[in-house]
């Protein structure tokens, strides 16, 4: 057929897409770089952080002290705001001049109505929501020793293998699966916002990163949406990822969810202080918002103390949190799945167990 | 005018899941539900029939039992069905996916006043790129994450839902757009819609129907032509160190509190 994207020879180089927001990067930006500086080494590319906007010149650099060796800049002020049209054809443009072997992408809403429309273009394929990756075999073996209940014997896999091995939780984290793209380039992946660490900040790297404009070539005929207004919530957004203390509610608070969701309260509150998030059931019936949600369609937290509270730990929920450092549950039934993950398990009732909890740990606390 | 809406069936992942010993799911355990985000599409198209009395197709990818769930999306409100179904297209990825369903939908025929709703993502992949693809594929505009739609005519103004607010987005038809679960409630099937809907059209579509189809690249489809493979799947080791704190609530609370002292965790 002879689709540029078969050439895989004739791509090099490791790409992430920064996104911006009114002209702002984005903490998932800082992850992905360096998380790419790591794939770069291990491939002996270059880290390239491609940048879009109107008049963002001046961010660029700062993605150099997370690793990228060099930005390119598409400045236009049709790239101002996000929309899929003028990024699509600016992005596919630069692929197919500059053909980087890799480019990554955060899952966002926007980067998971960017890159799949970019993937159809290109011919190539997308793996979304990747919560791990690996360029180089050795290390992705040792993913696989630690991570997985596989008894690996390197005999049985090619050691040079270069492809990019994009490892993600299928059904809700029961099941991982490593995703290659063998025949077409570039391998592209979205990758979960708040999984990737982020490297310190170096400011020597930062003033060496090397700056490339690259020009934008939009026409009337490219833009078919129109953004009319871009509304901020007025509420503040719940930083769920950023917290170190959560404790979520699930349906065992059902018999009297505002008491319920007062003790969750009180509990962060006697915790040191943290959010409270929930399951899927609490958002469905609108206990909490959308943004409070832990698990596969809410966002995946790791904070030094989980507390699950009266959820049964369907493994949606569990794969949002069961990395987190110490995980409390609380549920009347003892065979709920979330004690599979659980560091300390209580059987009880929410309402009679939780008010006691905040008692005894604040005196404790008190008593230090 | 006529509104596709492509709808998945899927296993049911809000139970238990069942794992086959070699590490694939094993589906044919668990019982199928529609995609949740598809009633939500489902449902949009429906509420522009109410308004105009177009034709809504639900169209789906599936093996022949699918047909079942176009069955009930008639019984909805749709007006007739149509089933990509076809050996070749197993295994396909959400690229080669897309690609099939774009050409069936280009095989079908699609006007200047039409539609393509897709739910935003299945809850066994979550991949959420399925609607995109087809979009490109079909060289539609698209806009993602819609949850909340105004339909003027040819003009659509779309609330598209982000992390941190909203962007209000105008697109004429056309175009291709994927819902959350925040743009409706979908409806109830109706008793006389279960009746009437044996009596309503299902269009299979197989490999023969499609295999002249420009939109679709033969050699990337199916397990083996779709540019992404699976390397390797794995179970994640069970941690099942749980410590169990017996007890009455308050003996249990105190237990808890001292070994988080202990621990220096509080």
């Amino acid at each position: 057929m002879g689709f540029q994207s078969e050439n895989i020879e004739e791509y090099h180089d490791i790409w992430v897409f920064c996104e911006q927001r009114d002209g702002k990067l984005q903490n998932t930006d800082f992850e992905l770089i360096s998380e790419g500086r790591k794939l770069a080494d291990e491939r002996g590319a270059k880290l390239v952080g491609v940048l879009l906007g109107s008049d963002v010149k001046g961010i660029a650099s700062e993605l150099g002290g997370y690793g990228a060796d060099k930005v390119i800049i598409c400045d236009d002020p049709a790239l101002k705001v996000y929309t899929t049209d003028a990024y699509t054809k600016v992005l596919c443009d630069l692929v197919n001049d500059k053909k980087p072997e890799v480019l990554l992408v955060g899952a966002t809403t926007i980067g998971r109505d960017l890159a799949p429309r970019c993937a159809a273009k290109l011919h190539t394929g997308l793996t979304a929501d990747c919560t791990h990756l690996d360029i180089d075999m050795d290390k992705y073996l040792d993913f696989l020793r630690e991570s997985s209940t596989i008894e690996v014997d390197p005999e049985k896999f090619k050691m040079d293998d270069t492809n990019l091995k994009m490892t993600r939780p299928a059904f809700g984290g029961h099941l991982m699966a490593t995703i290659i793209c063998p025949r077409f380039r570039p391998c592209m992946s979205t990758v979960r916002p708040g999984v990737m660490k982020k490297s310190e900040f170096d400011q020597a790297k930062a003033d060496a990163c090397e700056l490339e404009m690259y020009p934008v070539s939009l026409s009337e005929d490219d833009l078919k949406t129109k953004v009319l207004e871009v509304v901020k919530a007025t509420k503040k957004m719940v930083d769920l990822v950023g917290a170190d203390v959560i404790v979520s509610v699930g349906n065992g608070i059902s018999s009297d969810v505002q008491k319920g969701l007062a003790l969750a309260e009180e509990l962060c509150d006697a915790l040191g202080g943290g959010v409270v998030g929930g399951s899927r059931v609490a958002v469905d019936e609108g206990w909490l918002s959308d943004d409070h949600q832990v698990g596969q369609t809410g966002k995946t937290v790791h904070p030094k103390i989980y507390v699950a509270l009266g959820i049964s730990g369907a493994i949606q929920h569990k794969a949002g949190m069961q990395d987190s450092e110490v995980i409390i549950a609380v549920n009347t039934n003892d065979a709920a799945p979330i004690f599979e993950v659980a560091t300390y398990g209580i059987v009880g009732n929410v309402f009679d167990v939780v008010p006691k909890m905040i008692e005894e740990i604040k005196a404790q606390k008190a008593a230090k | 005018m006529r509104i596709y809406v492509c709808v998945k069936q899927v296993p049911d992942t809000s139970g238990k899941v069942a794992v086959n010993e070699n590490g694939t799911l094993n589906r044919a355990s668990m019982a199928t539900i529609i995609n949740p985000d598809d009633m939500n599409a489902t449902e949009a198209a429906l509420k522009i029939k109410d308004a105009t009395g177009c034709q809504v197709t639900v169209v789906t990818m599936g093996p022949p039992p699918a047909k079942a769930m176009l069955q009930e999306l008639i019984a909805m409100g749709a007006d007739d069905g149509v089933l990509i179904s076809g050996r070749e297209f197993g295994g396909s990825d959400t690229f080669a996916t897309s690609q099939i369903i774009a050409g069936a939908l280009h095989n079908l025929g699609i006007g200047e006043d039409d539609i393509v709703f897709c739910g935003r993502q299945a809850i066994d992949g979550d991949t959420a790129q399925v609607g995109p693809q087809i979009a490109e594929k079909l060289n539609l505009p698209q806009v993602t994450y819609a949850g909340d739609i105004e339909k003027d005519g040819n003009t659509l103004k779309i609330k598209r839902l982000l992390e941190d607010g909203y962007m209000t987005v105008e697109v004429k038809t056309p175009c291709l757009i994927t819902c959350v679960k925040e743009l409706n409630t979908p409806r109830y099937l109706t008793v006389k819609g279960i009746l009437e809907c044996y009596d309503k059209p299902i269009t299979v579509l197989d490999y023969e129907a499609l295999k002249d189809e420009p939109l679709i690249d033969k050699t990337t489809i199916g397990l083996k032509g779709s540019p992404t493979n699976i390397f390797k799947s794995f179970t994640p080791p069970q941690k099942g160190s749980v410590e169990m704190i017996p007890g009455t609530a308050q003996e249990a609370a105190s237990a808890l509190a001292e070994k988080l002292a202990k621990k220096h965790i509080i």
